[in-house]
């Protein structure tokens, strides 16, 4: 496979006016020209400029990304589109909240592996707990996948949010 | 100005007024019935009532396209807006300016699947440029004011303006001017200088190029007057070769002996193999649209590649280039000419003569020729006699789609921009009759020809009523095969002359039908009676559809089978299609 054509992961942050319909103008985007979602997360940043940020994963052959790039810049409500995969070094995290349901030495598993993970019990019952946890994605998929055999049943995730190294703004 | 109380409707017609708009196409219904109210109390705004709201778009893209303005549209809620849609899309394809004023039910009722309500700002969100749900009459002026910067600004496109019926009826005020005309815009400003470092690379390589040519297109109408005339002088300071796209015809004189004709699926045999043999292609607004580049692998291989456009995601892609220059073409063309007469370098002078040589070898081709005949009209002579009859006169031409479009591209010649209006992008059949209307509004002593299919033809007839209506002598020139000429034509060379569904039986007399409307119909049937008919319906003051009744069998040639190269067109019938491959089969 030429250089061209690999498939590239790259995390996309979007400067946007809070205003209706923004997030279908970019979630549209995604799917009528058939771009790929891995993760979205939007939320206001700025109350009294009603900006929001908009953190995108994505994937693609270079010239893809360099498409999807130009294509969210020229929607007319986006202020700024920052490539953070290759802008600049940048931090990612996601957060999530997971179930699970267990007794006896599951349990005591469960709760010896959150430590090691740093997730924190944020709720419990005696044959459940809801773990919060906060790290990159990659950690959050080892430690949901080491939950499956201790009696995992539920997963809620933020998707990733972004953000550059370094005391520069984006 | 002083700002003044007034309803929200009456806000409508004052910020058209002030945005330059003299007329609007339009038709009205509930939910826009207050605009029409006040459209009646006033005098100047002109509207025009079409009979389907996809012409009133197709009409304001004539309009737009012919003047360089933005065109307007005025079209009531639910089946108002969703008629509207495809003339949008069209719009957008093409990247014409057009704002369309849509009604909507009242806020309290929306998302109440109240009546005739539809998600207008939803279902036009992917075929607009941007749209705009109108919710607090406050905002109506500023919001209309920004939906024509947004629309001409940049890569021109159409704008929707959503307004609920309440919003219309509240009160508010406005004061219009200099002052609530002018955006500022907090996010969109496009970039229109061009990186001068970008362009320095740019002259380098064309002082340096044995081979080059010039591919332009419609971004170079789209910039404006001044572009065509830089784009001119530029050429000819160059003394390079220059082909148009589709989209881009009259941009550059055509009788110039520089001009290579159009390139492209149906382009000339010389575009197109000077695109091939190329060592520099030098783009000017045109995008690499899949109908120019065939099969992309094989698109002008040896090439290094110069793209100015002002839109940076038409940059690299379908095809990579190595010179982006992101601007208007007008600033970047002035500051190209600007460094090229500063260089002394200049192109290796016998390099290029042994590329004219090889151009004119090619063009003593002479790919358009065909077998004439005196029994039968052969639409190519049809078109011949046409600009025979029109080339010394103020004329506009607007087509439908089909072959009678690829024909009126390849025998009419365009002199000047701003002439030609066709559905490029989109590809609409309809589109010619109502456009040819919307730029005999804007040109009303100017010669307007909708060089038109017997099909396309019949998707917006009713057009015909709106043109007797205001008296617009716009002439309609069939060039009548009977079938679905270019999906016949498909069907032969591709899918082994099975005709599934391309014949059209039962057509109308079309000059009963043109008087059925109050127009005049005239018809052609043998290649002596077409200088007469042709003069006739020039001379007459009145809307003309002329039945020009075509050999049935002819094929647009030369043609580039999709998915095929450029050096692999067929230029007659003589040429054997090769089997298309299956990369090709799925193009269309
Ligand atoms: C039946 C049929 C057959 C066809 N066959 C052919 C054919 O043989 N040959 C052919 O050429 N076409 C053909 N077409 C048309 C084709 O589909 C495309 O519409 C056309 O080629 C696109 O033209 P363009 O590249 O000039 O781009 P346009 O669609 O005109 O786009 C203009 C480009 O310029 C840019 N631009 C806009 N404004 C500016 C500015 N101010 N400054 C800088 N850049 C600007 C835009 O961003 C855009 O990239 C055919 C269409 C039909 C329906
Ligand atoms: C609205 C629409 N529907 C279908 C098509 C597909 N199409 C392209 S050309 C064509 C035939 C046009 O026939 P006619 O107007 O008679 O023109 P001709 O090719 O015969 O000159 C069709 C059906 C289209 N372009 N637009
Ligand atoms: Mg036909």
């Amino acid at each position: 496979m030429s250089e061209m054509q690999k498939i590239e992961r790259h995390t996309i942050s979007v400067l946007v006016d809070n205003e209706p319909g923004i997030l279908a103008r970019v979630v549209g985007l995604f799917s009528g020209r058939g771009y790929n979602i891995e993760s979205l997360t939007v939320a206001e940043v700025d109350a009294k400029e009603h900006f929001s940020r908009i953190t995108v994963v994505t994937n693609g052959t270079p010239m893809i990304i360099e498409q999807i790039k130009a294509q969210l810049n020229r929607l007319v409500p986006v202020h700024k589109v920052s490539d953070l995969t290759i802008e600049a070094p940048s931090l990612e995290r996601e957060l999530a909240l997971i179930k699970v349901r267990g007794t006896g030495e599951k349990r005591v598993e469960s709760l010896r592996i959150a430590d090691i993970f740093r997730a924190r019990v944020v709720d419990s019952t005696i044959e459940s707990f809801v773990f919060e946890m906060t790290g990159s994605s990659d950690k959050l998929n080892a430690f949901i996948n080491l939950m499956q055999p201790l009696g995992l049943v539920d997963v809620s995730r933020t998707g990733v949010v972004a953000i550059a190294r370094g005391p520069d703004a984006l | 100005m002083a700002a003044q109380e007034m309803n929200g409707a009456a806000v409508v017609i004052r910020a058209l007024v002030d945005q330059g708009v003299d007329v609007v196409f339009g038709y009205p219904g509930g939910a826009v019935l207050p605009i029409y109210d006040e459209l009646f109390k006033q005098n100047q705004l002109r509207h025009i009532l079409v009979r389907h709201e996809q012409a009133a778009v197709h009409a304001a893209e004539g309009y737009a396209r012919s003047t360089g303005k933005v065109g307007a549209v005025l079209v009531t809620s639910g089946p108002g807006a969703t008629n509207a849609v495809t003339g949008l899309t069209d719009a957008l394809m093409d990247s014409i300016p057009v704002v369309c004023l849509t009604g909507q039910v009242p806020t309290h009722l929306i998302g109440n699947d109240a009546f005739q309500e539809a998600d207008t700002t939803g279902i036009t969100r992917p075929c607009t440029k941007h749209n705009y749900l109108v919710k607090n009459v406050a905002d109506l002026g500023r919001t209309i004011h920004e939906a024509f910067y947004v629309a001409r600004s940049g890569r021109p496109g159409p704008v929707v303006v959503d307004l609920p019926k309440d919003v219309l009826q509240a009160k508010t005020t406005y004061s219009g001017g200099a002052k609530a005309t002018t955006v500022r815009h907090r996010s969109y400003n496009p970039q229109v200088k061009g990186d001068i470092r970008r362009i320095e690379e740019a002259v380098e390589l064309m002082a340096k190029a044995k081979r080059p040519v010039f591919y332009c297109g419609g971004g170079v109408i789209n910039s404006g007057t001044a572009a065509s005339q830089l784009l001119t002088q530029f050429v000819k300071l160059t003394g390079f070769p220059v082909t148009l796209t589709l989209m881009g015809l009259g941009a550059y004189p055509a009788s110039d002996p520089q001009f290579l004709g159009m390139l492209g699926m149906h382009g000339t045999y010389e575009a197109n193999l000077a695109m091939h043999g190329a060592d520099l292609l030098i783009n000017v607004g045109a995008r690499f649209d899949d109908r120019i580049t065939g099969r992309l692998s094989a698109f002008s291989p040896g090439s290094k590649k110069i793209h100015v456009d002002i839109d940076a995601s038409s940059i690299n892609k379908s095809v990579r280039v190595d010179v982006p220059i992101i601007g208007d073409v007008a600033h970047v063309l002035e500051d190209m000419i600007k460094l090229w007469k500063a260089r002394q370098a200049r192109p290796d002078a016998k390099a290029l003569d042994a590329w004219w040589k090889q151009i004119d070898g090619w063009r003593a081709r002479d790919c358009l020729k065909f077998r004439n005949s005196d029994k039968v009209i052969k639409p190519q002579y049809a078109l011949q006699r046409l600009y025979h009859a029109i080339k010394d006169k103020d004329v506009y031409i607007t087509t439908e789609v089909g072959q009678h479009q690829m024909w009126a591209a390849q025998f009419l010649k365009f002199e000047q921009p701003h002439r030609w209006m066709t559905s490029g992008g989109l590809g609409t059949m309809g589109y010619g009759l109502p456009s040819a209307i919307g730029v005999q509004v804007a040109h009303k002593d100017s010669l307007v020809i909708d060089v038109a299919g017997e099909a396309s033809i019949l998707m917006n007839i009713q057009e015909m009523s709106t043109a007797c209506q205001y008296k617009l002598p716009v002439k309609i020139f069939i060039l009548n095969n009977q079938w679905m000429g270019m999906v016949r034509q498909w069907q032969e060379l591709l899918h082994g002359g099975r005709y599934s569904e391309s014949y059209t039986d039962s057509l109308p007399d079309f000059v009963k039908l043109a008087e059925a409307f109050g127009a005049v119909g005239l018809k052609a049937t043998k290649p002596s009676e077409l200088d007469d008919v042709i003069a006739e319906m020039i001379k007459l003051d009145r809307t003309v559809i002329v039945d020009c009744q075509v050999d049935q069998t002819e094929n647009c040639f030369p043609m580039i089978p999709s998915g095929a190269a450029h050096n692999e067109m067929l230029l007659g019938p003589e040429d054997e299609a090769k089997p298309v491959s299956e990369e090709g089969m799925v193009l269309v």
